[in-house]
């Protein structure tokens, strides 16, 4: 009955580490010790984030986009962790992908912060009236309008995660990907493909070892931009704790294997290393294609 | 991007010629992917000069303006198909769809005929299908003639939904229009649209499972068509045409009665039990008993094994919330304004509570206190041991719904709508507020705290802070208490229906239609969804297709919701009646 009464007895119990709770953000020690210690709850909550990009060896355009907006707004408000990362990577070399990714990236990106406006930074914060996964839906809605106007015929796809507190709402299209990597190695894609050669491994019609040398590897059935009606894959899941969300374009994920990222992300010393890293692992790989990375990670 | 205008031809100034004039209005900044916007428009009007067929509308002329292009054609007084599929209430006749399936056959043959190389339609689909005043088929939209590049990140031409997998790797054959047309043909009698299916999936969607109409004969032509493997489908359009043709006559083309849903008659209840007035709440198994209130103002305690009566314990008000077990006492509130505590063997009180306002909301009983939501506004604390409040904490409005406990928080909805976080303290962490009334009571799957209201809308809210994840619009208002398995929302509500909803996504999985209000919440066992509705029946469902197992018939309304223990259904009806029934 102790915990009980230490609930309803009225008596506020003192954490012990008082003194993290009144910095922001975290230091050095204060992350380490978070980080060793599984069970060390924190008030505060840190979203930390770094990114990657290369064109990779072969290509002379880069056609990826990408988008990292971590806040940190420290006070006496009390606010959640907010961030939103974005990797879009465009369709074909003459079709003018780079065109579409990036109008990808600035109108999900600019339509989330106008729906988030009020609740980051006014003074009686209101939380948006839509569900954050229609404010995603729409976002994606219209950056295909912008898309199919401004670069008729090209496409990009996307892969965009909300984070909000630990809830972690992705919106997704094409063959990007979103995956969660936990401290004890597991790599988990938490997206769909929206490539053919996924899709005939999941009919069964070819075998993994058949997909990874399928000669039309690249071939999407979904993209932005493309198709009147456009249905993005919306769903919201747990920030992966402990451990990190990871959003990458298939320039990294379709030549550097999921143990080796995991690797890598280990190794480095901090996230923008780990993110350095892994481009150019994939680029030493041969870099066949552009390379997007992003690494977030929630600690508290 | 583009549109279609209806115009008249003024070079005959003494009749009214009507002409369709499309537009294409280039809006790309950048001047190569203007030119090749253009260059794909003057492909179009060139092809469609060449082509002479009932069922290709003529071209006049085109020409450019500035930004925009057009193309003079022949009007089309009609509807494309896709519009009169979604218009169409219930499903198009086998008769009709066959009509316009033989008429594409011809103008495919006629394409993939043409000299001195075959046209290849490439993005068959309803919306690219006229349907003249007449009823004769027009194929619309000949924009889409161009190469693909291989090596580089497909672009997919085609439409998603419609387009056989080669076409995905840039092959566009004959064989490929013939797929189209059999997932158009598909779409056309099942009414379900391949641009919302993942692709190449008409096989989990069996036509004749969705519409039982459709003879076996056409459904053989449909499946060949769309069958993965090229060379496993109909060669030639004239091949698909004779089959369509021999199909139509085999059939004669008569249309079946829908088979209706098999019912499951004869279900004996192992036992049934009478009280004296209507049962509105759910039961409680507890060590070999069934614990039930009643109208009649009784809690009685009844033989889970014979239906034998045990004892009754009197209040003065109705029953109508679910009784709950704690250390061999039953917890449960009545209207008579007190939450009562009985000894689950001897029916005997162990204390009251009382409250301001009639009890219609359960008990949860977490960490030695007994949480309890009354008429009276108040969400009540009450020590187990003591039989005293902890705490009171005041809504603004009666509670009927039945608090939710974890993280150490718990969660409660009230009348007026507030969705209230209250800590273990009795002090609120955080509110939401829905349109109407939340009667129904909460539960957390994962991160998210899931209800219904009466408002019409399932909410799913961060159970840390509030924030509405997803809202899931339901025909009606909903008193039903959600229930999650498998990653999977069931809840019933007023408009008949019994939903599932992929709780990640929000999406629906299936709907099950019962006579009237859903007012009881889906109980889950084993692979079943248990349900009641207010036109009397107790459903039985396989929970992931929505498919009926069976149903049961009471004499009265079924409000509560059943309970399910060991291979048994009980649940209580306004009949006055607790049945017992084999799972």
């Amino acid at each position: 009955m102790d915990f009980f009464r230490k609930l309803f007895g009225g008596e506020e119990e003192v954490p012990k580490e008082i003194e993290t709770a009144t910095t922001a953000p975290l230091t050095e020690e204060q992350i380490q010790s978070i980080l060793q210690g599984p069970n060390v709850q924190f008030d505060l909550q840190q979203l930390m984030a770094a990114s990657g990009q290369s064109v990779g060896k072969l290509r002379e355009l880069n056609e990826d986009s990408l988008l990292t907006l971590t806040t940190t707004l420290a006070g006496n408000s009390g606010s959640l962790p907010f961030g939103l990362y974005i990797v879009a990577d465009g369709m074909g070399g003459h079709q003018y992908g780079e065109v579409a990714s990036n109008a990808a990236v600035r109108i999900v990106a600019g339509y989330i912060m106008r729906k988030f406006q009020p609740y980051l930074f006014g003074l009686k914060p209101s939380p948006p009236d839509e569900s954050l996964q229609e404010i995603m839906q729409t976002a994606v809605r219209e950056a295909q309008k912008t898309i199919q106007s401004e670069a008729p015929s090209s496409g990009t796809t996307l892969t965009a995660a909300l984070v909000l507190g630990q809830q972690v709402t992705i919106a997704h299209v094409g063959d990007s990907r979103a995956y969660h990597i936990y401290d004890d190695g597991r790599a988990e894609v938490v997206t769909r493909d929206h490539s053919l050669v996924k899709r005939l491994e999941e009919l069964g019609h070819i075998s993994e070892k058949e997909a990874e040398n399928y000669p039309h590897r690249n071939v999407l059935y979904r993209a932005l931009g493309q198709g009147e009606i456009l249905e993005a894959d919306v769903f919201t899941v747990t920030f992966p704790q402990a451990g990190y969300l990871m959003l990458c374009s298939d320039g990294l994920w379709g030549v550097v294997a999921d143990q080796d990222m995991f690797r890598i992300i280990k190794e480095a010393p901090s996230l923008q290393r780990a993110c350095q890293n892994l481009v150019q692992a994939a680029n030493s790989a041969g870099g066949p294609d552009n390379i997007s990375v992003i690494i977030a990670q929630l600690i508290g | 991007m583009g549109s279609v205008y209806r115009a008249r031809d003024l070079h005959f100034p003494n009749v009214v010629k009507l002409v369709a004039v499309k537009e294409m209005i280039n809006t790309a900044p950048d001047p190569l992917i203007r030119q090749t916007i253009v260059q794909n428009f003057e492909r179009e009007a060139n092809l469609l000069a060449t082509l002479s067929h009932p069922s290709i509308p003529r071209i006049y002329d085109y020409f450019s303006e500035e930004n925009r292009s057009y193309l003079v054609l022949e009007y089309i007084h009609g509807k494309d198909l896709e519009a009169i599929i979604s218009e169409y209430n219930g499903f198009l006749t086998e008769e009709q769809v066959l009509t316009w399936g033989i008429e594409l056959c011809d103008v495919l043959s006629f394409l993939h005929k043409h000299k001195p190389d075959p046209i290849i339609f490439r993005d068959m689909k309803p919306s690219n299908v006229m349907i003249d005043h007449n009823g004769d088929v027009k194929l619309v939209d000949f924009g889409i003639a161009k190469t693909f590049q291989t090596g580089q990140k497909g672009t997919m031409i085609g439409t998603e939904g419609y387009s056989p997998p080669e076409q995905y790797r840039g092959e566009a054959t004959p064989l490929a229009d013939m797929y189209a047309l059999g997932a158009t043909l598909h779409h056309a009698l099942s009414r379900r649209d391949p641009r919302m299916e993942p692709p190449f999936s008409f096989e989990e969607r069996p036509l004749q499972k969705i519409n039982p109409s459709v003879s076996t004969e056409l459904n053989t032509v449909i499946t060949t068509a769309l069958q993965y493997n090229p060379e496993d489908r109909f060669q030639t359009a004239d091949d698909m045409k004779d089959s369509m043709l021999a199909a139509a006559r085999k059939t004669g083309i008569l249309s079946k009665v829908t088979t209706t849903i098999g019912q499951a008659d004869g279900i004996k209840p192992l036992w049934t039990f009478k009280c004296e007035d209507e049962i509105r709440s759910t039961p409680l198994y507890y060590q070999n008993t069934l614990f039930v209130g009643c109208y009649d103002n009784n809690l009685y305690a009844i033989n889970a094994g014979d239906g034998e009566f045990q004892w009754k314990y009197p209040t003065e008000g109705g029953i109508v919330s679910k009784p709950v077990a704690y250390e061999d006492n039953i917890y449960f509130g009545s209207e008579d304004h007190r939450l009562h505590v009985v000894g689950a063997r001897s029916g005997k009180v162990v204390w009251t509570y009382y409250t301001d306002g009639p009890v219609r909301s359960s008990v949860r009983i977490a960490e030695g206190h007994a949480f309890i939501g009354s008429d009276d506004q108040y969400l009540h604390a009450v020590n187990v041991n003591s039989g005293r409040a902890a705490w009171k904490f005041e809504t603004a409005d009666p509670i009927r719904s039945t608090p939710y406990v974890a993280n150490e928080l718990v969660y409660i909805g009230n009348e007026a709508g507030d969705f209230l976080t209250i800590d273990f303290r009795g002090e609120l962490k955080w509110r939401f507020r829905a349109k109407r009334g939340i009667t129904s009571s909460p539960t957390i799957n994962k991160q998210m705290v899931v209800f219904s209201s009466l408002d019409g809308t399932l909410y799913a809210l961060d159970h840390r802070n509030g924030f509405v994840i997803w809202r899931f619009r339901l025909g009606k208002g909903s008193v039903s208490s959600p229930s999650v398995v498998d990653n999977i929302v069931f809840v019933g509500a007023a408009d008949g229906f019994i939903y599932a909803i992929e709780a990640g996504t929000a999406k629906e999985l299936w709907r099950f239609r019962t006579e009237h209000q859903v007012s009881s919440s889906p109980v889950i066992y084993k692979d079943s969804l248990y349900c009641g509705s207010v036109d009397g029946y107790l459903y039985c469902l396989e929970y992931r297709t929505g498919r009926l197992r069976w149903k049961f018939g009471t004499e009265g309304q079924i409000i509560g919701s059943p309970l399910v223990y060991d291979d048994i259904v009980y649940v209580g009806s306004t009949d006055h009646k607790v049945y017992a029934l084999l799972a």
